[in-house]
């Protein structure tokens, strides 16, 4: 797979991650290199077999319906946006949205 | 009397216990090794000194009331990818520099109950991805060990570069460490020291910064295979905060230690074998296999045909998931905020995460993305979930026959700063024999077992089934016996 | 006559499909233990889950779960016992992680159907695709400041229900009927409250139009749409908007358009137009969910009457008609007071009441049932003075404009203004008499064989006593009198 400048660019606009147009084909030289090295698993047929995401045999463990009061709960703004880079009052703020 | 700082952490327990030496002392002489050493290793990326001085100290009161916990007074470091109370967490990245959690990871808050002094947070490649520790924004690891005769600086391994030097330099008696892909045996080998990664689902991944969340486990890293038990039996446990925790009772590793190997049956996988491996890599593992021959374990060739594409399998599985798990630092609720004044909210985010996130992160970022991206998830992620499939299945047909597996930990010793820089590929393949168990899920663990002709520590990888650490223990303890490896660097 | 727009090129069909996201019904939030309740000061209900902090991890909320396995057995639909979370990745400012968790590959609810009336007294199915769980993203503000949105995740992490119909309506009415049917059921299960003014229901309307018989052509989504009336409003402009578009010669463009109610037009939504690949996997913190049958069982075992059935019982055991049924019970509140109401009495005459003479009332003094200024023991002691016939239907409908007004019991105002009816012959006689003599000249244009003036008597009668005198003694006073 080789991918191209354009590719590259769609690609870190997707993931957020300004690039620099010169350098993009850098980029897709080196992001080509490892797919193409990926590749090789196209020798194994895969065909019938199925998916593994995880590794963990066993089902889905549920918690039950009540509000926590500990590191899992609320009712802690201050330390929510203690780290907060913008903030007014207990909001956080970004530069302004127009949907 | 031996340097404090030189005990091993069941020597140091016992010694404490036995009120022969304080945690105060124990601590201090580690704080003062830090303060030696550190400048040159850059092992700490955060010193926590004041918190350490309060810790032995409520740990000599626990000594002297008589309720020490199983680590009272133990000092360790820890990997700057837990995140601790109120004190810095990086993840070695500059996009959390300045990042103070209001929360303590599960892992050291285990650590914290058990009476574990902590020394400080250790460094690691950005957000645990590397196999050099090059990769930090807070400055590359050097490797306490050096090559004979020589003062050309080499990597401590990574991720958990800043973990493993600090314990081989005697500025901690242990640390705790993360796996995704090789991230605690590969380092341990390099720098001497016993890590082991365990069954995915041992270790809560709560408060554990994510790399690649389907593979990531913490585990020890120690200078013995005891001093890791001690540690993993602390760490591990049931949380109910991950769901991907497993509800087992944690056993008690160190007492599988004496176990022994007689009638063990231990495969080596002939895959394992690549061409061109390096022969003093190749002769030490024949060296183990002897060694457990001679305790009594049966030794048997077995099959794990899927190993070769181990490789290619983790880097679209890991980036993938990281891509993902990185898309929270943004510059909006913390870490850093780094745009231009008149940036709208997408140049924000472009600006603050290219500035905050290192060329390797981006480069995984951006394979991630590719990977997932529309067209492509069938021919690139679902793939990789069946050979992941595949290659989980050659582990349980080999469990069916053996009961642990003995391979080499590194195709190489530690490298040189600056070596295999340039080829991400040829970096990568730093971690062919350590990344099939973590596609896995099963337990691995590095055991130092000799030098090679430059002086090097060469490590042995032990890799057990699912849940069955203490066979991994029992057989890294007989090799550990029988290597008797008791090199340190520096000498 | 099927519902079309008359275009210059002839008649269009339109095209309508929903997806429905419901709030679900819980104390905590889908994947952490912070409060869902509505109105909280800002980022005051957020853990650190739900703000996306590193290292944090989900874990599902049982109930939430149960939610939405009872929702989808009262939409008749297939229970999946096996399904999986996945990621939805994008970026934006109230999305804390940069992923939603949804229920993309495999959801937990399959097909179904839901049953619709329409004004006319049909009924339609409308089919359900699919019911997913996920979560709720926060909130932007953007009227706070000029330069900057402000961000609340009050409302991240909480439970959604997405409920996806077939594109199976074919005008805004069937619509409206959907929404208003799923919004009755979900109040039913207690699954959803369903206020759509809190956001707690919120429409993503897709529409499409086309010549009859064609294939689909593209659609529009109209996001967010937050009440039912507007979902209509919005179906019909759009409709016609894109009629306009084909007929000009020009392409449908898919894209997510925006109801700007005070203005009665959808408008393109920008921001959202880039790159609309969300690069869906499985989420790796989050195993299979994989649901017990036993467990499936006991909900749908538990599950309480819904509308179509209660509707269906009403008919039967009080013996109203259909249409009144329909309309007690497309509100579960109102079949309740009903119920509660009708319990021992005249069940038609609680449904005469309630659909007429309440409802009336509510609607003019701008109330809901849950604040009504009658209540349940109120309109039963009406029934009863009507039964026991201490007063009569007449002076019932004035002592019930009176309970509106002063939300008195209805024997108060009947003492109070003397309204107990007269059924002492005596007295009756007595007015009979007094009507008769005081009108010789009708007495003897009846006598003389114009009985229609019978009914003139009565009047007089009834208005001699103030409405008060028990209509079958009058009758039998006057009968005999004459």
């Amino acid at each position: 797979m080789s991918l191209d400048a354009a590719t590259v660019r769609r690609i870190a606009k997707l993931a957020r991650l300004h690039v620099a147009e010169a350098e993009l084909p850098r980029l897709a030289d080196e992001l080509s290199g490892i797919l193409g090295w990926i590749e090789q698993l196209n020798e194994v047929d895969t065909s019938n077999v199925p998916p593994l995401a995880g590794t963990m045999q066993m089902a889905l463990r549920l918690r039950d319906d009540v509000i926590t009061d500990d590191i899992t709960g609320g009712g802690r703004a201050d330390e929510i946006l203690a780290n907060a880079p913008g903030r007014a009052g207990n909001f956080f703020t970004v530069p302004k949205v127009v949907e | 009397m031996t340097d404090l700082t030189d005990l091993t952490l069941a020597d140091a327990r016992a010694r404490l216990r036995a009120r022969e030496i304080s945690a105060t002392e124990l601590t201090e002489a580690h704080l003062s090794a830090i303060a030696a050493h550190n400048p040159r290793l850059n092992a700490y990326i955060t010193l926590t000194a004041d918190l350490a001085r309060a810790q032995a100290s409520a740990a000599d009161a626990a000594l002297a009331a008589g309720n020490a916990g199983p680590l009272t007074g133990i000092p360790l470091g820890i990997k700057d990818l837990f995140c601790t109370k109120g004190v810095r967490t990086t993840a070695g990245s500059r996009i959390l520099a300045d990042f103070v959690p209001p929360y303590e990871s599960t892992v050291t808050a285990n650590l914290l109950r058990d009476g574990a002094v902590f020394l400080g947070k250790t460094n690691l490649d950005e957000f645990a991805m590397g196999s050099s520790n090059m990769t930090s924004a807070f400055g590359p690891v050097e490797n306490p060990w050096l090559r004979r005769g020589s003062n050309a600086a080499l990597v401590p391994g990574g991720s958990s570069g800043g973990s493993v030097a600090a314990v081989a330099a005697r500025l901690a008696m242990g640390a705790t460490a993360t796996d995704t892909g090789g991230s605690i045996r590969q380092p341990a080998a390099f720098c001497g020291l016993a890590g082991i990664k365990p069954t995915y689902g041992r270790c809560s991944r709560f408060g554990i910064i994510a790399f690649a969340s389907s593979l990531d486990q913490a585990g020890p890293v120690a200078r013995t295979v005891q001093d890791c038990a001690i540690l993993l039996r602390s760490m591990a446990g049931f949380d109910p905060k991950d769901s991907t925790s497993a509800d087992q009772t944690v056993p008690d590793f160190e007492a599988a230690l004496g176990r022994g190997v007689r009638g063990l049956r231990i495969g080596v996988p002939t895959e394992y074998r690549v061409p061109g491996t390096n022969p003093e890599i190749t002769a030490i593992w024949e060296k183990g296999l002897a060694w457990l021959l001679a305790e009594g374990a049966d030794i048997i060739d077995v099959s794990l045909p899927h190993t070769k594409y181990g490789l290619a399998t983790y880097y679209i599985i890991a980036p993938a998931e990281a891509s993902s798990n990185l898309a929270r630092y943004d510059g909006v609720r913390f870490g850093l905020r780094d745009a231009e004044p008149n940036d709208d909210l997408i140049g924000l985010y472009e600006h603050t995460r290219a500035r905050g996130f290192g060329s390797e992160v981006q480069r995984r970022i951006l394979i991630g993305t590719y990977v997932l991206s529309a067209g492509y998830y069938d021919a690139y992620y679902l793939k990789a979930q069946k050979l992941r499939a595949l290659i989980a299945r050659d582990f349980t047909n080999a469990f069916a026959q053996v009961d642990a597996l003995l391979t080499p930990t590194a195709p190489t010793a530690a490298f040189a700063m600056g070596e295999k820089m340039d080829d991400p590929i040829a970096m990568y393949l730093n971690d062919v024999f350590t990344v099939p168990a973590s596609i896995a899920g099963v337990p691995a663990m590095s055991i130092p077992a000799a030098l090679n002709q430059d002086g090097l520590p060469l490590g042995l990888q032990v890799i057990g089934n699912s849940f069955d650490e203490e066979t991994v223990f029992a057989v890294a303890a007989a090799l550990e016996r029988a290597a008797g490896f008791a090199a340190r660097p520096g000498q | 006559m099927p519902y079309t727009i008359e275009g210059a090129t002839g008649p269009w069909e339109v095209v309508i499909g929903l997806e429905v996201h419901a709030q679900i019904i819980s104390e905590a939030k889908l994947f952490s233990g912070a409060a869902t309740a509505f109105g909280a000061e800002p980022n005051t209900q957020v853990s650190f889950i739900d703000a996306g902090f590193p290292g944090m991890l989900p874990v599902p909320n049982r109930e939430c779960i149960a939610q939405a396995v009872r929702t989808g057995l009262g939409l008749n639909a297939e229970i999946n016992l096996v399904s999986r979370f996945d990621r939805k990745n994008y970026f934006y400012a109230d999305l804390p992680s940069g992923y939603q968790i949804t229920q993309f590959a495999y959801p937990i609810v399959g097909r179904g159907a839901v049953t619709i009336e329409l004004a006319d007294g049909t009924t339609r199915e409308i089919g359900i695709t699919r019911l997913h769980v996920e979560q709720d993203a926060g909130k932007s503000l953007h009227d706070q400041d000029p330069a900057l949105s402000y961000i609340d995740l009050n409302r991240a992490g909480v439970a959604l229900m997405e409920i996806v119909s077939e594109p199976d309506m074919r005008c805004p009415e069937e619509a409206g009927a959907y929404l208003t049917k799923l919004r009755a059921i979900l109040r039913y299960l207690g699954t959803c409250d369903g206020n759509m003014d809190e956001g707690s229901l919120r429409a993503d309307v897709n529409v499409s139009v086309r010549k009859p018989g064609e294939n689909f052509r593209t659609r529009c989504e109209i996001k967010n749409v937050n009440s039912i009336r507007f979902a209509m409003q919005a179906i019909e402009y759009e409709a016609k908007r894109q009629v306009r578009v084909w007929e000009a010669g020009d392409e449908v463009r898919q894209e997510t358009r925006l109801y700007e109610p005070a203005r009665g037009i959808t408008r393109s939504m920008r921001g959202k137009e880039d790159a609309h690949d969300y690069r869906y996997f499985p989420d790796p913190d989050l195993l299979p969910l994989e649901l017990d049958a036993a467990w499936v069982e006991q909900l749908r075992e538990s599950l309480p009457e819904l509308p179509d059935a209660r509707r269906a019982r009403f008919i039967a055991q009080y013996g109203i008609p259909a249409y009144d049924a329909a309309v007690l019970v497309a509100d579960k509140s109102v079949a309740d007071f009903y119920e509660a109401v009708a319990a021992g009495h005249d069940g038609r005459l609680a449904a005469n009441y309630i659909t007429g003479d309440l409802f009336a009332a509510l609607n003019r003094t701008g109330r809901g049932i849950e604040t009504t200024p009658v209540s349940i023991t109120a309109l039963r002691e009406l029934l009863a003075l009507l039964k026991n016939a201490t007063i009569n239907g007449r002076i019932a409908k004035d002592v019930f404009e009176q309970m509106v007004e002063t939300g008195e019991m209805p024997s108060a105002i009947v003492d109070r203004l003397g309204l107990r009816q007269i059924t002492d012959t005596a007295a009756i006689d007595a007015a009979v008499a007094s009507v008769l003599a005081a009108n010789p000249d009708k007495l003897a244009e009846y006598r003389a064989g114009k009985e229609k003036l019978f009914a003139f008597f009565v009047g007089q009668v009834m208005k001699a006593m103030q409405g008060r005198g028990n209509p079958a003694l009058v009758n039998e006073a006057l009968q005999k009198a004459l």
